[in-house]
């Protein structure tokens, strides 16, 4: 079987009270890339989250299926075990659990118990991913990404994603706060990945992060929806017009969640 | 239900206690005015917890246990304990207040070291013991709980290191309540002379989930000057026990006294540290973690006094709360008048697991000194679900993520404690906890 199908039917999503997703329809297949934009505060981190299963959301309307399987009725780490990822916008800092540690912890709960990871099968592919990502090996001993920068707690991120190897990763704002080396790394990473078992929805802000990695389908989101979808070329003239030209073609004022066209 | 607080043993049956044992008269004396003392005196009074409706009471005084013939008939939950090459330590298992095994090796024998039941030292060495019990330390009268322990103490342990002498490897102790309803009354007596070194670990291990007990222990620890002790404590007695724990450290010139205490009961439990550090340059560490489950009460002082000029004293305790436990952390540095150039740290956090958990904590400067640095820190929080989502959304199951975070939370004291052996059992003890 060629890859995993991620689905997501009709999503409405609010937090606290407050509806911030208004019908998002997406479909995410092994072997594709898809790179979502739009201006801040339009949902783009809520639906990530939201598909996750973060506990501040709430799916108040809509579908989630991992390969038919209803995503919305497992918990958080049942989703990470079917198959999905979510490399955080704001990673959270964990004191006192190492990253390797924490790493270990995560692939073993990914496999049957009596089939843990042996421990220099772990070390050898986890030195070997460090250095693809040209990460200090120190950084595995430290704690979870307690006082790490900015753009080590993304490279942190990725280095999960290829240890984990999901079916479906979502990776918000994963270049935000990377130097240009690190993007360059950051995205060899990601390809390296690259095959028909594995898809990808990459939330940015910047051509940059694109042109590294080449997205095969590109979204815009805007008031909590998905309100244009198209190939890499669309996010090249959005790179170049910025969004006022998407806004005045469907009428849109405020491009923010709660404003209503 | 309202407790009685009065005991149902009198004067004439410590009497008979003491005569059946064949006690010194100096020590028969102490009893016969503690049993008084116990009477008239109130129960301790700790400020943020009521232990008006804890069983003081409920317990079987006088019983005994058979002695340890092979380290194989021990359960799994004491051998975790003992580690590797049991036969080579210097080790005493008292099970229900009888000494059941006893090693001290012929090279610390020669070299002066008393290692043995408080009982029998009272008769081999009864004026260093007379010299040392409850007079600098903790005194009988100090309340109710202190009078019952001298009344009615049948367990005990007294370890002296001569001067100069050094001793390498942790000296251990394991106090195993095998019955039931037997209660604890234990003394551990620990004189250090000058310049000397020890390590000393205890454990306390019971099995009472449903059936009552208490456990009173007093520990009076003695750093005469230069000498250097390192005391690592893991307390784990089960449910039915109530416990009144009284560790007192009397740290003379230039002397060191490192506390390491794994408070791990899961019965209520009022425990005080006091550290008295009276010598010029004397340096106290009061390091603890603690975790809480079921319905534990449980109240934590931590309490370090500055008499000596450059004295030091850091606390630093974790705790953890889960289920429907309450616990208490109090951290008290004291900087008397005339100890100058002291400093006194203190950093105390909580961590709440549950929302039916409570956890406080009250930082406590008290400075009559204007010579001197004092500083603390001290926090009380919830579990971040954010941080249990991010280590959920990587597989792993809420009990693990729950695991996790607990011990990268104790971690920090954990990683300090410099006692090996504490730090793997306490690694075992908290590990038995979590879940
Ligand atoms: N925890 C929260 N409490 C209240 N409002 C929230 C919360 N999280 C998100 N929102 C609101 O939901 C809307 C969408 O936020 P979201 O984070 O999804 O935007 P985004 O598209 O990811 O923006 P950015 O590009 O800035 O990351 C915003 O108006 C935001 O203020
Ligand atoms: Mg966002």
């Amino acid at each position: 079987m060629a890859g995993s199908t991620l689905e997501i039917k009709d999503l409405h999503v609010e937090i606290e009270g407050e509806e911030i997703l208004k019908g998002v329809n997406l479909t995410i297949k092994g072997g594709e890339f898809h790179a979502v934009m739009g201006p801040n505060g339009t949902g783009k981190s809520t639906l990530a989250s939201a598909v996750m299963g973060h506990p501040k959301y709430e799916i108040t309307k809509g579908e989630i299926y991992l390969d038919g399987e209803d995503v919305l009725e497992m918990e958080v780490d049942e989703r990470a075990q079917a198959g999905l990822f979510l490399a955080m916008q704001y990673p959270s800092e964990i004191s006192g659990v190492t990253t390797s540690d924490f790493l270990r912890s995560s692939i073993n709960s990914q496999r049957e118990e009596g089939d843990e990871i042996p421990l220099m099968q772990f070390i050898k592919e986890m030195d070997s991913k460090l250095d693809t990502l040209e990460i200090d090996k120190n950084m595995a001993q430290r704690y979870l990404n307690e006082g790490f920068s900015g753009g080590e707690k993304k490279r942190n991120e990725i280095l999960q994603l290829m240890m984990l190897q999901p079916a479906i990763a979502i990776l918000d704002e994963i270049d935000s706060g990377l130097d240009i080396d690190a993007l360059k790394v950051v995205s060899k990473g990601i390809n390296e990945m690259r095959s028909e078992n594995f898809g990808c929805l990459i939330i940015t802000h910047y051509q940059r992060l694109l042109d590294y990695i080449t997205p095969d389908h590109v979204h815009v989101m805007m008031q909590g929806r998905i309100v244009k979808s198209g190939g890499p070329e669309l996010a090249h003239r959005l790179e170049s017009e910025g969004y006022d030209w998407i806004k005045e073609e469907l009428g849109i004022d405020d491009e923010t969640v709660g404003q209503e066209a | 239900m309202a407790v009685d607080t009065q005991l149902p043993y009198d004067k004439e049956y410590v009497a008979n206690y003491s005569g059946k044992r064949n006690e010194p008269d100096w020590f028969k004396d102490i009893r016969q005015k503690a049993v008084d003392l116990a009477d008239d005196l109130p129960m301790p009074n700790p400020e943020k917890t009521r232990i008006k409706n804890w069983n003081f009471t409920d317990f079987e005084h006088d019983v005994s246990g058979a002695d340890i013939k092979s380290f194989d008939e021990l359960p799994e939950k004491i051998r975790v304990l003992l580690g590797d090459h049991v036969e080579e330590r210097n080790l005493i298992v008292v099970r229900n207040n009888n000494i059941a095994y006893a090693k001290l090796s012929d090279e610390l024998k020669e070299k002066g070291v008393i290692f043995e039941d408080i009982f029998t030292a009272m008769h081999e060495h009864g004026d260093l013991v007379q010299k040392y019990f409850m007079q600098d330390g903790v005194s009988v009268d100090e309340n109710k709980l202190t009078a019952r322990h001298a009344a009615l103490m049948n367990s005990g342990i007294f370890l002296y290191v001569p001067k100069n002498v050094e001793i390498e490897e942790p000296i251990q102790v394991i106090f195993w309540q095998e019955d039931d309803h037997a209660a604890l009354f234990n003394h551990v007596l620990l004189v250090a002379d000058q310049h000397s070194q020890v390590t000393y670990v205890e454990n306390y291990v019971s099995n009472n989930d449903e059936t009552e007990t208490v456990a009173n222990i007093v520990s009076e620890v003695f750093a005469l000057d230069g000498a250097k002790v390192s005391y690592g404590a893991v307390d784990n007695f089960a449910q039915g026990t109530t416990s009144y724990v009284n560790r007192r450290g009397h740290v003379e010139r230039d002397a060191t006294l490192e506390w390491a205490l794994g408070q791990m009961n899961d019965g209520h439990t009022l425990s005080e540290n006091v550290t008295n550090l009276v010598g010029d340059n004397s340096l106290s560490h009061a390091k603890a973690v603690s975790v809480g489950r079921g319905n534990q009460k449980q109240d934590f002082t931590a309490n370090i006094r500055h008499w000596g000029q450059a004295s030091e004293g850091y606390i630093l305790q974790h705790g953890v709360m889960k289920d429907n436990s309450a616990s208490i952390f109090n951290g008290i540095g004291k900087v008397e008048n005339g100890a100058t150039k002291a400093n006194a740290e203190q950093e105390s956090r909580v961590l709440m697991l549950s929302e039916g958990s409570r956890g406080d904590a009250n930082p406590i400067l008290l400075i009559d000194e204007d010579d001197v640095t004092a500083g603390h820190a001290a926090s009380v929080g919830r579990v971040d679900p954010i941080q249990l989502f991010y280590l959920m959304s990587r597989g792993i199951s809420q009990q693990e993520a729950e695991r996790l975070v607990i011990h990268g939370f104790l971690a920090p004291v954990v990683r300090e404690i410099p006692i090996e052996t504490v730090q793997s059992q306490l690694r075992e003890v908290i590990e038995g906890k979590v879940y």
